[in-house]
């Protein structure tokens, strides 16, 4: 009897570590699964289209809006120390830094990741996966390794888009509407910003959350209970674990890259 | 068919984009278009005190940058800051007898080392030493000087 809370604790870690052991064994089959795509590049292209293509809208919308709400506010702070002209240092640093990657991988997941969860995971409880083995198709080699390998692509050129969007948003607002000057916003941009230190990082947690968010979204699919209930929990389930997991890691990631 | 090909013309244009982006980030956003002169040459100088000086400070010459700061040193047995500043090669026909100073840029702007020609025939080289160097202005010695004088008037 009270020993039955401890059990339920055993229990869940148990399931955790699992959990975490198969996802692992997953991600190596759909990385063996890689090299067979360059054969049959299409799978890619197409996947491509449904991930990287159909998720553009929203990163250029929100990467617009982004870099305007930026330099908007940085103006504001920035104003009373009569450094607006730094306007553009402040935008284009956030973005590179930090919301580029971030808020693009957070959208990613929200657009893409769900979407893939939610194809793999009907895929398995209609039964298409297995008729596939019934078939000798190889389901992670055929319907899994394309949907990584173009998440994987798509999100660190998401995160440029984005970026790049937001420091015309930003210099949208700076220049156009509260008059900061043109050229002292860009020449002091390009004075502070160092393509190694920030751009080059930048990219780096592009491609580390690219792989994660691909990773978490198609392995959430595979693994869901093969219910329509099962299914939305596992959709769920993606988009939580994907936005905890980038936001950790991209702490992480700051600390290793700008942290000295 | 025609419906594979709108998809891959999207997808075509979806990685032109993504490229294009970074493209844009690395040459608009970021310096590489300032350092991408590639051929420098170095030379030291040694500060009493350099005050807020970092590597990547600019290195002007009558307020044209000319280089930036590559590394900051300390000598411990001459205990000076030893200052490497690289120069782009097309400034090569500084004196000898050419002086660093660190100045600053605006009251609390970033410092930056100005470089001011001396009369010398011979120009320096890589690798050479700047002997005339003024250090940075530390705003507490300004003031705490300012008060010793303000102090030693009116005991008179």
């Amino acid at each position: 009897m009270i020993l039955d809370p401890l059990q339920r604790l055993g229990k869940a870690s148990l399931d955790f570590f699992e959990r975490l052991g198969r996802g692992h064994l997953f991600l190596m089959y759909t990385l063996a699964g890689i090299p067979g795509l360059l054969l049959r590049p299409r799978l890619v292209i197409a996947q491509l289209y449904s991930v990287g293509v159909l998720t553009l809208l929203i990163i250029l919308v929100s990467g617009v809006f982004v870099g305007m709400v930026l330099g908007l506010q940085g103006y504001n702070t920035l104003v009373d120390f009569g450094a607006e002209e730094s306007l553009g240092v402040v935008v284009a640093l956030s973005l590179v830094r930090e919301l580029g990657p971030v808020v693009a991988a957070l959208l990613f997941a929200g657009r893409a990741g769900s979407a893939l969860t939610a194809e793999i995971g009907l895929m398995k409880a209609t039964e298409q996966l297995s008729g596939m083995e019934m078939m000798a198709v190889d389901p992670m080699k055929r319907v899994v390794a394309p949907r990584f390998l173009a998440g994987f692509l798509s999100m660190p050129l998401l995160a440029a888009i984005f970026s790049a969007v937001g420091v015309y948003g930003g210099y949208f607002v700076g220049v156009g509407l509260l008059g900061v000057d043109d050229g002292a916003f860009w020449s002091q941009m390009q004075a502070k910003v160092d393509l190694h230190e920030d751009i080059f990082n930048g990219v780096i947690k592009s491609v580390v959350f690219g792989f994660v968010a691909a990773w978490i979204a198609v392995f959430e699919g595979y693994d869901a209970v093969p219910t329509s209930e099962g299914v939305s929990r596992a959709t769920t389930r993606t988009v939580v674990h994907t936005a905890l997991a980038i936001l950790g890691l991209d702490f992480v990631l700051t600390a290793l890259m700008f942290g000295d | 068919m025609q419906n594979t090909r709108s998809m891959e013309i999207a997808v075509g244009l979806f990685v032109a984009g993504g490229l294009a982006a970074l493209f844009m980030l690395a040459m608009q956003v970021s310096n590489l278009s300032a350092n991408i002169s590639s051929k420098s040459y170095e030379v030291t100088a040694a500060f009493q005190n350099i005050g807020g000086l970092k590597v990547r400070s600019p290195v002007t010459v009558s307020g044209v940058r000319v280089g930036r700061v590559e590394a900051i040193d300390y000598d411990t047995k001459g205990y000076e800051a030893v200052v490497t500043l690289r120069i782009d090669d097309k400034y090569d026909t500084f004196p000898e007898d050419t002086s660093a100073s660190i100045f600053t840029a605006g009251l609390l702007g970033e410092q930056y080392i100005s470089l001011q020609p001396g009369g010398s025939e011979t120009d320096l080289k890589s690798g050479d030493r700047i002997h005339l160097t003024q250090s940075a202005l530390v705003l507490e010695q300004i003031i705490g000087q300012f008060l010793y004088n303000v102090a030693s008037k009116e005991s008179k």
